[in-house]
């Protein structure tokens, strides 16, 4: 493209007229000025422009439910149906999920055989941990077992296991084999990546509504919708990994004559391993945050305890559960992470058979060791009730004690920032027009990212307005905005503290990355214990759920400032504090935004869980969805919030991209 | 020299863009610079035409971005090139189908890259019968052909190590041995030994001598460093912008440089080690008491005792008395005409 033809400066000035020439030289806070004033005018003289009338909403929502109805119900081609492939691909699913059922808990009930003893499970994590990564790790997975077992929730834990064990093949299976694809074909590849990028920024909750249409409600349910929703960052890491293969490797591989088959699987896969495996980290952990939402549609498990103990304010059972959710994830990452940055065995080289598989041989005495003492004694075979233990009364009490000491001071609190702050600028929100909206997006678009950008972020806001989500839509911009600027408030500070010292970054690291691996449903605990309900809780659940990134992406983004960029500001005579405002700060500066774009696609995603404890924005459309099958409202929700999630991911990358080119680190 | 020809190229082109040949096609096969420029190609390898003869060292050298690297992976038809003919062994190389190509990979060709190329999951053993394992021979016979190739290359008890607990001098000699595995005919190496320390690096030529020595392998290596092409090669081919800028013996190039920049590379050369004495001797056929020098010696061998002698001493090819040498004509050598 070659540049618009540049007039001479006095002859540029009435040019401004004509927009297309010079919006780039107006300043966007011009523009937005114009627009905001251009918007106020429309609205005031057309409400529609403030408020889209109802009338003229697009009926999409009931389209989809009907079609959905329709898939679920007639149709087909002739006498097969929709609904036999459904149900046929249920009864597959429900095979390996009935056989890991009857291992792990339920005994094997054509043979009349028990289940695998507990001791067998807590003695086969220990060796497993062992396994990947050492004492250290063996004694940790052993113990969090054992957690589940003495408290009474070996059951419900074994069943959450269950779900996650067959949905994690599956994913990783299909999410190779979709990556692989993705790779060899450009033409899948431009199918795939917006799909997954769509598919990401839609919160969980929006893919059980679909499925409880198609599949019922139940295990096999959950489990299909757990397999999608872990998929796409399986199918992410195999196209990372198979792109980021040294050439020279995957051309030693073409000189050994490999075939193409050949150089996919015994070179260019071994060689991306580490990739690999982390995409099967981040699969095992999304499977484990999906199955406890699943319980929403039917999966049993630590998830419906967990849901039951909120609805019913139970919430020392609540700690305890939510803790076996944690205890469960903690082990399944720690466990899956060291296996993708296993080490080689040089120690094994060389040594005995034996040697080389003490791991498997110490599982096989394990099994049979467990099974003698099961047969010696029940109580190694299936923990009695007896002698599990839980603190769920007295901690009950407690927490109500605390509520009860801490509420009156926390209620003043809580009722200054609804009023004085949340509602206000709640009120403000509601009140802006759409179409100053969609103009403010476009423009910051256009500045940002090219026409392209622009006229996806438009036509995204449009979508909403037109489908009628204007109003959950606006609060739930105001409930992720207001958290998010609190999340930035902590992260930055916290972030720039780490950066500072590595005797603070190693613990504040540590908890990030263990805060993270809890399923979102976690965070409602604490948030419900102290806060009760209402607008203030579901910020502090957003809160406390994504403010790992920003500390997280400002920590790096501090760190990997070039050594000499900081002598060469400290051999200037900068101070600490010029140092960090005039050199760190800015220099970092794209990488922290990088940080606030996770911070609110996290806070989206979370949004939509806080409709569990009361909210009246897009996430509640989901939850509401549920029960009454309104697919259509479910799935044009989990859109809407994806939509959010894009215009903001687009606007911000577009910004921190333009920046980094600017300080050439692009 | 053998003059069996084992690779031929003609006309060879590589251009990056959007649509190769299309443009190539367009422009009559032959594009100009600004033709190139205007259209947004890339002529990485423009009309380049060479034999490569049996049991030769043939050094391509060229500073980066000159398409030497381009123009090896053509040729090894790691890359397709745009237009232009090879043959190898008289077959045609560029309408070779897949199936065949690997054959020919499997079989005939070996290659060692710049940055190892070692598959990081294999140990040394295994990496070196990865080629055998490709072919499907048997797991015994790949891995005593694989110790055979171990042992060449000196590094005997190293089998069960990782590439990544080498050093780097010891990981190309995995590349090497793997390259070597299924004993091909034609051997390729990308700047072999760039990635190494400067005495790791003539440590590692030396290296490749002795084995050249012993395997007579019709070789293309490219390098950018023309003291290490001068050193090894029995060409040279100078790259630049694409081209071919000169072809020939390393004393050639040295003595007549066709371009300028060529000329650039010539003056920095070791010229002791380059030039032989037919190339600086008179013709005054002199008689001396000394025994007469080979016409074949370099100069650098023979500079103490002609510079040492009062008067110059005869120079016989084949046992006949060819020319004489004295202190001028070594000093015009040594350091150029215009030196003195």
């Amino acid at each position: 493209m070659s540049q618009p033809f540049q007039m001479p400066r006095f002859l540029a000035a009435p040019r401004l007229l004509s927009p297309r020439l010079s919006l780039a030289q107006v300043p966007l806070i011009w523009q937005f000025a114009v627009i905001i004033a251009l918007g106020l005018a429309l609205s005031a003289l057309w409400g529609g422009a403030l408020r889209w009338p109802e009338a003229w909403v697009i009926p999409m929502r009931g389209w989809i439910t009907r079609f959905f109805e329709w898939l679920g119900e007639d149709a087909g081609i002739g006498s097969y149906k929709v609904r036999d492939l459904t149900r046929f691909l249920a009864d597959l699913l429900d095979q390996p999920l009935t056989w890991a059922e009857y291992l792990l808990y339920r005994g094997i009930r054509p043979l009349d055989l028990p289940p695998l003893p507990w001791v067998s499970i807590v003695l086969g994590a220990a060796i497993l941990g062992h396994w990947v990564g050492g004492w250290r790790l063996a004694l940790f997975s052993a113990s969090c077992l054992l957690y589940l077992a003495v408290f009474g929730l070996w059951r419900d834990g074994m069943r959450t296991l269950t779900i996650v064990i067959v949905a994690v093949p599956f994913a990783v299976s299909i999410g190779l084999w979709l990556g692989i694809w993705a790779v060899r074909s450009r033409r899948v590849a431009a199918v795939v990546s917006p799909m997954f990028d769509l598919m990401q920024a839609t919160p969980h909750m929006a893919y059980l509504v679909p499925v409880v249409i198609l599949f019922g409600f139940g295990q096999v349910p959950a489990l299909i919708a757990t397999v999608i929703f872990a998929m796409p960052p399986m199918a992410r890491c195999v196209i990372l990994a198979l792109q980021t293969v040294p050439p020279e490797i995957t051309e030693a591989g073409t000189m050994s004559g490999c075939t193409p088959r050949q150089l996919l699987w015994k070179v260019q896969i071994p060689a991306g391993k580490r990739i690999l495996m982390l995409g099967v980290n981040q699969v095992v952990m999304q499977t484990l945050a999906m199955v406890v939402i699943a319980s929403l549609v039917g999966a049993t498990g630590l998830g419906q305890q967990l849901l039951t103990s909120l609805q019913q304010l139970k919430l020392g059972a609540a700690v305890e559960q939510g803790l076996g959710i944690v205890m469960i994830a903690i082990v399944l990452d720690r466990v899956t992470q060291a296996w993708a940055n296993r080490p080689t065995d040089y120690a094994a080289r060389g040594r005995s058979w034996r040697f080389r598989h003490r791991h498997a041989l110490a599982f096989g005495a394990a099994l049979i060791v467990s099974f003698a003492l099961a047969a010696l004694f029940k109580e190694a075979s299936v923990l009695p009730k007896r002698l599990t233990v839980t603190f769920g009364t007295q901690m009950d009490e407690a927490v109500r004690w605390f509520a009860k000491v801490s509420y009156d001071y926390i209620q003043p609190v809580r009722d200054f920032i609804t009023v004085e702050m949340l509602i206000p600028l709640r009120d403000f929100c509601l009140a802006v027009p759409w179409v100053v909206v969609v103009g403010l997006v476009g423009a910051a678009g256009l500045r940002l990212g090219g026409r392209g950008t622009a006229l996806l972020c438009m036509g995204l806001v449009l979508g909403i307005v037109l489908f009628g989500f204007w109003e959950p839509a606006v609060l739930t911009v105001y409930l992720v905005f207001s958290a998010v600027v609190i999340c930035v408030c902590i992260g930055l500070p916290i972030g720039i503290w780490a950066s500072r010292s590595p005797r603070v970054a190693r613990p504040v690291m540590a908890i990030c990355d263990t805060l993270q691996t809890f399923p979102s449903f976690i965070y409602l605990i604490p948030v419900i214990m102290l806060l009760k309900v209402g607008d203030l809780s579901n910020i502090v659940a957003i809160l406390a759920y994504a403010t790992v990134p920003s500390i997280r992406y400002t920590y790096l983004g501090l760190r990997r400032i070039p050594d000499v960029t900081i002598e060469a500001a400290i051999a200037n005579g900068a101070t600490p504090r010029q140092r960090l405002f005039k050199v760190e700060l800015p220099v970092a500066l794209p990488e922290i935004m990088l940080g606030l774009n996770q911070t609110i696609m996290m806070a989206l995603s979370m949004v939509a869980i806080t409709a569990l404890i009361g909210s009246r924005d897009l996430g509640q459309e989901i939850y509401r969805a549920l029960p009454t099958a309104d697919t259509g409202r479910g799935i044009l929700a989990g859109l809407s919030i994806a939509a959010i999630g894009i215009v903001a991911d687009r606007l911000i990358q577009g910004w921190a991209n333009k920046r980094k080119k600017h300080l050439g680190v692009g | 020299m053998s003059s069996d020809v084992k690779i031929r190229c003609k006309n060879l082109w590589k251009l990056f863009g959007p649509n190769p040949a299309r443009f190539l096609q367009d422009h009559d096969g032959n594009p100009s610079a600004e033709a190139l420029e205007e259209g947004g190609y890339i002529g990485a390898v423009q009309d380049v035409s060479f034999d490569v003869h049996d049991g030769e060292i043939l050094v391509i050298m060229g500073l980066s971005g000159s398409g030497k690297s381009t123009l090896i992976r053509c040729i090894s038809r790691l890359n397709d090139p745009t237009s232009g003919e090879m043959d190898f062994d008289g077959k045609d190389l560029l309408n070779a189908t897949a199936a065949e190509l690997i054959e020919i990979r499997r079989h005939k060709m070996g290659m060692v890259f710049q940055n190892f190329g070692l598959l990081p999951n294999r140990d040394v053993l295994s990496n070196v019968t990865f080629p055998l394992e490709m072919q499907g021979m048997g797991r015994e016979a790949r891995e005593a052909k694989a110790r055979e190739m171990v042992e060449l290359v000196g590094l005997t008890g190293r089998e069960a190590n990782f590439p990544g607990e080498l050093s780097g001098g010891q990981q190309q000699r995995v590349g090497i041995a793997r390259s070597l595995a299924v004993d091909p005919d034609v051997w390729f190496l990308d700047e072999p030994f760039s990635a190494l320390d400067p005495l790791i690096r003539a440590e590692m030529q030396d290296e490749f001598m002795r084995l050249q020595k012993v395997l007579k392998k019709t070789i293309v290596f490219i390098t950018h460093d023309f003291e290490e092409a001068v050193k090894l090669a029995d060409r040279i081919g100078i790259m630049k912008g694409g081209r071919m800028v000169q072809m020939g013996t390393p004393e050639d190039i040295v003595l007549n440089p066709a371009t300028d920049y060529v000329a650039e590379f010539a003056r920095n050369a070791p010229h002791e080690r380059i030039i032989t004495l037919r190339a600086i001797m008179s013709s005054d056929r002199v008689v001396t008491d000394v025994p007469p020098l080979n016409a074949r010696d370099l100069i650098g061998d023979v500079a103490r005792q002609v510079l040492s002698s009062e008067t110059p001493i005869a120079v016989a090819h084949r046992g006949k008395i060819v020319g004489s040498v004295g202190r001028v004509q070594m000093l015009d050598g040594l350091y150029g005409p215009e030196a003195q």
